[in-house]
């Protein structure tokens, strides 16, 4: 599904990815691991098209179309979901509005209708359950005042309601307690199907336990240092990243 | 003949249509006087530093417009808050129309500035309360006061709360080639009353047209107004707007302006305190293209201990359109425990849109709060990248953002009806259909 080969990428002079491989296929979940700084949130912005970041060799596709010269929405209209580390605040724009704005716009560009009225009440009241989420915080202005575990929660909900083919979550679990990293983690799971891949982005072992991955990758430097199932995840976890580092750097 | 010319004759034919011995006409000479000694602002005072009348100036303005003028309430209705009952003061070129205006005199006086100013019955508060806090200095304000006429004249007595909203419409019609309007409105709100006010001026035509209004808002003890000045005009209308607020003891005032268009507009908003733990609220959203300018000048003068003032300006400019905001706090040496707060934050959507901010704070007591902020900015990127990365298209996640920007004084609207209104009117300015119940 996602195809990521030989990628690079840089901000300004500075080179982040340095030549990235990557395969992800339907109804798989691959973990990318590293330290701070090793390129993991760069990498989930890039799949996403942030434009602040250029691209400077390599490609990246998701079912054999080149994303490369796609804007964000674009890239969001064809299946790719990014849940945010920092989620943004909007005030004055609900939690519904801007999920129904979002949804209509991805049906729009698959020429779709609108979602009907009762319909999205249907499925706005399905998702939300599944997530633990009352209909007054619905109402509230989008992650304006929620708590970290509100605004990743508000997060997962979303991609619950866009059913996206490849959705890459990033740092999902920081900032979560384990009532909330459960309820999330829950939440993915039940989306999980044959037919999307899952692609989560950590820094701790924590949240691999209630999302298992197929792959474990090792971001290190801009490269993936190693791959394996997840066992690595477990052994990076005993071992710390500097194991990883006094390899890369022998 | 210039303008300046003109209107100093024109005062001889003033002359001959009011009462020359009362002394109201004492008060516009005087007014006119300095008029002439001063004459229009240019860009050499330092208060129209960023804002040339000049180009307006040029035009042969009609002082006294023809008095026949009408129109169909289904041709303006739009224009009024018509989804709700409210009280109406509507002029046309200048001149009440009773037709679609609803006054009263039943527990509250909501009428015309005209009837104030030559009936015995209102002389006592008129000899209180009129040009009693407009500038006498200020020259625009004097050429206003030495030809004031008419308006709307609102008289809200002790402890009464207006059962709906009062609309002063001012429109103009196109039936001379240029026109000026000088609207002069009295506005008194009692011991423990409130009341909600609109304001707008709509010219309903391509050719110019100048306002140069003044409104006197009189508030007594704990008294509760709101005031809300939609400018939404065209690219042919001018409007000077000069509001005087008088606050007694805790007192609430707040003013709210949503500036979405005209040519030039140019806002003089000043508050004066005469007692302790009042409230001053000055709100602002202006959003304009174009080569639209809008200055926004603002005093607050804090002179008794106790109180509090809150300005809280938005401003989104794009294509050549120009804004100024400069924003005066006064503190005085007997105001200790002041809290006075400034806000004006601003976007630019073009390289080619401007805006001048300036704050100025001059704080004579020791024991105050007071804080000012002015932010320049685009709009957040990363904020930008969140809503595309969801699936909304750049121009509407614009659109939305800039809705968000302007959200807090959205909020701060205590008409429902009236706020969903300005909502619409600024996802229209927006260029986007926001197709939900925002």
């Amino acid at each position: 599904m996602l195809s990521i080969k030989n990628l690079h990428a840089s901000i300004g002079d500075k080179e982040i990815l340095k030549g990235i491989n990557l395969e992800v296929k339907a109804g798989e979940i691959h973990a990318i691991m590293g330290p701070n700084g090793a390129g993991k949130s760069t990498l989930a912005s890039i799949i996403a098209g942030n434009e602040n970041y250029e691209v400077t060799k390599g490609e990246i596709s998701l079912d054999g179309e080149d994303l490369r010269d796609l804007a964000p929405e674009e890239r969001a209209h064809k299946g790719v979901f990014l849940s945010f580390q920092y989620p943004v605040e909007i005030p004055g724009v609900s939690v519904t509005n801007f999920v129904r704005a979002a949804l209509n716009e991805t049906r729009k560009a698959n020429g779709q209708e609108e979602m009907p009225a009762n319909e999205m009440l249907k499925v706005l009241r399905e998702k939300s359950q599944l997530l633990e989420i009352d209909r007054k915080f619905l109402s509230r202005s989008l992650n304006e005042g929620f708590s970290g575990g509100e605004k990743k929660r508000n997060e997962i909900f979303q991609m619950a309601m866009l059913d996206p083919k490849l959705a890459i979550l990033d740092e999902t679990d920081s900032g979560l307690d384990i009532d909330a990293l459960r309820i999330v983690a829950n939440g993915v799971n039940k989306l999980k199907s044959d037919k999307n891949a899952i692609v989560v982005i950590t820094h701790y072992q924590r949240l691999l336990d209630y999302i298992v991955p197929d792959f474990v990758h090792v971001l290190y430097n801009g490269k993936i240092v190693k791959s394996g199932g997840k066992e690595l995840a477990h052994e990076l976890e005993e071992k710390g990243y500097d194991w990883i580092k006094q390899e890369q750097e022998a | 003949m210039d303008l300046k010319e003109k209107l100093l004759s024109s005062f001889i034919a003033l002359e001959e249509r009011v009462d020359v011995h009362s002394e109201l006409h004492d008060v516009r000479t005087l007014a006119l006087k300095n008029f002439e000694d001063k004459g229009f602002p240019t860009k050499k005072d330092e208060a129209w530093k960023y804002t040339s009348l000049n180009a307006i100036l040029k035009n042969d303005f009609t002082v006294f417009p023809k008095q026949d003028n009408t129109i169909e309430f289904n041709q303006v209705r739009k224009y009024f808050l018509h989804e709700i009952d409210t009280y109406k003061v509507v002029f046309i070129d200048g001149v009440f129309n009773s037709f679609l205006s609803s006054t009263t005199h039943d527990g509250i006086d909501v009428c015309l500035m005209s009837s104030a100013l030559n009936k015995p019955k209102y002389k006592m508060v008129i000899d209180t309360y009129f040009n009693e806090i407009a500038s006498k200095e200020e020259s625009l304000t004097s050429l206003n006061t030495a030809f004031a006429i008419e308006g709307a004249y609102i008289n809200i007595p002790k402890s009464k709360v207006a059962d709906k909203p009062i609309e002063i419409m001012y429109f103009s019609t196109g039936n001379e080639a240029a026109l000026l309007v000088q609207p002069r409105n009295l506005i008194i709100v009692g011991e423990n009353s409130h009341v909600q006010i609109i304001e707008r001026h709509q010219s309903l035509t391509e050719n110019p047209v100048l306002t140069n209004s003044v409104s006197e808002i009189f508030a007594q003890k704990r008294a509760i107004v709101d005031y809300y000045k939609i400018q939404n005009d065209n690219l042919q209308a001018n409007l000077i707007d000069n509001t005087f607020v008088s606050q007694k003891q805790e007192s609430h005032v707040s003013v709210n302006t949503f500036c979405f268009g005209g040519n030039l507009t140019r806002n003089n908003l000043n508050f004066y305190h005469l007692g302790e733990r009042i409230v001053s609220t000055l709100n602002g959203i202006t959003i304009i293209g174009e080569k639209q300018h809008v200055d926004h000048y603002t005093l607050v003068q804090h002179s008794q201990p106790n109180c509090e003032s809150h300005q809280d300006y938005k401003g989104i400019f794009s294509d050549k359109s120009t804004g100024v905001f400069n924003g005066k706090i006064y503190v005085e040496r007997e105001a200790q425990k002041t809290n006075a707060f400034q806000k004006s934050n601003n976007i630019l959507l073009s390289d080619k849109a401007t805006i001048n901010a300036k704050p100025q704070l001059e704080i004579f007591a020791d024991d105050v709060k007071c804080s000012h902020g002015c932010t320049i900015g685009q709009l957040d990127e990363t904020a930008m990248f969140y809503m595309q990365s969801r699936g909304i298209p750049k121009k509407e996640a614009k659109a939305l953002l800039m809705y968000a920007f302007s959200n807090a004084v959205i909020e701060s609207i205590k008409i429902p009806e009236l706020k969903q209104r300005i909502t619409k009117i600024i996802a229209t300015k927006l260029g986007v259909k926001m197709g939900f119940d925002l």
